[in-house]
């Protein structure tokens, strides 16, 4: 598929719901949310991940058996790979060709995972109603990424509990733990790194 | 954990993101790569004790043109390979337009060399172990090069690293070329770019194992 440059952006069309000005609108929606997400603003990052979430959900839906327990998880992997690479999104070019460019990733990698373990794969079928353009209502992971996160190292799991889940500061969170702040910084980003590594080794 | 507590846990003090942190980390790359290609070239080689004449050559400017050359354009499609959704349609042939242009030197070379002296002009007198050495001072470009992607997100791999060889391979010789006594583009056409492809098959058979994200 091509975007307007004539760059090749996927190789299946993202779900949409066809006409060229809802996905304008949908683009610069997105996209609006991803700047100010950047920026720092973090409930534009909230709501642009709630609407990838969606997003994601019917994308692999689309892409996989409905009643695939696989969707959740992959609506998971990635978004936590959307969060760990947000580096990488440049304003300059289309969000939403970035984000579906990783969830097809992500959906290969999935693919190519289970072919090598000898698993039956997950037929990939065309079913029309998948062309929903959003689809809010998940169903449970089959991975507990709570036990994945609760099996990671102290200096990885400390930070990402209490920066990332008891929602504390930096600085109390390193006078709680004993880490210096910036111990704690690197412990929630490599810890987050580290997870989307441990989901990627379990089957 | 429910999809709507991942995204809590991600929001919550996600923070301002680093800006350029793609070109930024090339950037760290290509410095680091090249000092540590100096720093083999040094020691195991050292500067070519005749480059007080060679830098009077254009020939040897061809040589080093080209090899700089070709590191920018890998250096170009490998930072848009290394982000999602980003295509490398028009700027892939970047990395075409070096190696034509050498070999259309090459070419007027041996169409202006006396018959029996074209074998000289592509074999010189390295060729045995030139590609290798090529190869060998690369190495420090293509960790440099595997560290700055493994801090990015290259959906194809295999492709990114392939690259990204060719741009440490392309460092490699321009280092080794203020070691190397050839000047010749016939014999550059062949042998440094067979030096070149070294490093890039390497990464076409670790990118899949090195870069998974």
């Amino acid at each position: 598929m091509n975007d307007p440059d004539g760059n090749r952006v996927t190789e299946r069309p993202a779900p949409t719901n066809n006409s060229k000005a809802a996905l304008d609108a949908r683009e610069s929606h997105l996209h609006a949310l991803m700047v100010r997400a950047q920026a720092g603003d973090e409930a534009s990052y909230r709501t642009l991940l709630v609407d990838a979430a969606g997003r994601l959900r019917a994308f692999f839906r689309a892409r996989l058996s409905r009643a695939s327990g696989d969707v959740e998880d992959l609506v998971q992997e990635t978004l936590l790979a959307v969060h760990n690479q947000r580096h990488t999104y440049d304003a300059a070019r289309p969000l939403t060709a970035w984000l579906y460019a990783i969830a097809q990733y992500k959906l290969v990698d999935l693919l190519r995972r289970r072919a090598r373990h000898e698993r039956n794969t997950e037929p990939l079928e065309d079913d029309a109603d998948a062309l929903a353009e959003s689809d809010a209502d998940a169903l449970d992971a089959r991975r507990d990424l709570t036990a994945l996160l609760a099996a990671l190292p102290d200096k990885q799991r400390l930070p990402i509990e209490h920066v990332k889940i008891a929602g504390r500061s930096v600085a109390e969170t390193a006078r709680l733990t004993g880490l210096s702040e910036s111990a704690v910084k690197i412990g929630v980003h490599r810890g987050l790194k580290a997870l989307a590594a441990r989901v990627r080794a379990a089957p | 954990m429910k999809t709507a507590a991942l995204i809590d846990l991600l929001a919550q003090g996600a923070g301002p993101v680093e800006r350029n942190a793609v070109a930024k980390r090339f950037a760290t790359a290509v410095v680091a790569g090249t000092v540590g290609a100096l720093a083999l070239m040094l020691p195991i080689y050292g500067p070519n004790p005749q480059l007080p004449r060679l830098v009077g050559e254009p020939e040897f400017w061809i040589k080093i043109a080209f090899a700089a050359a070709l590191a920018a354009a890998a250096l170009v499609n490998v930072a848009r390979l290394a982000q999602p959704g980003v295509a490398i349609a028009r700027s892939r042939w970047l990395v075409a337009a070096p190696i034509a242009a050498l070999w259309l030197f090459a070419a007027f070379a041996l169409a202006a060399a006396a018959p029996d002296g074209r074998a000289a002009l592509l074999i010189g007198h390295t060729w045995r172990t030139c590609p290798f050495n090529i190869a060998l001072l690369s190495l420090p470009p293509l960790a440099a090069g595997f560290w700055a992607l493994r801090g990015l997100a290259p959906t194809n791999p295999r492709l990114a690293a392939a690259v990204g060889g060719v741009c440490a391979g392309a460092l490699g010789a321009f280092v080794y070329g203020f070691h190397c006594p050839e000047i010749a583009p016939p014999f550059i056409g062949v042998w440094y770019v067979i030096g070149i492809a070294i490093p890039g098959a390497l990464g076409v058979w670790l990118g899949p194992r090195l870069l998974r994200w």
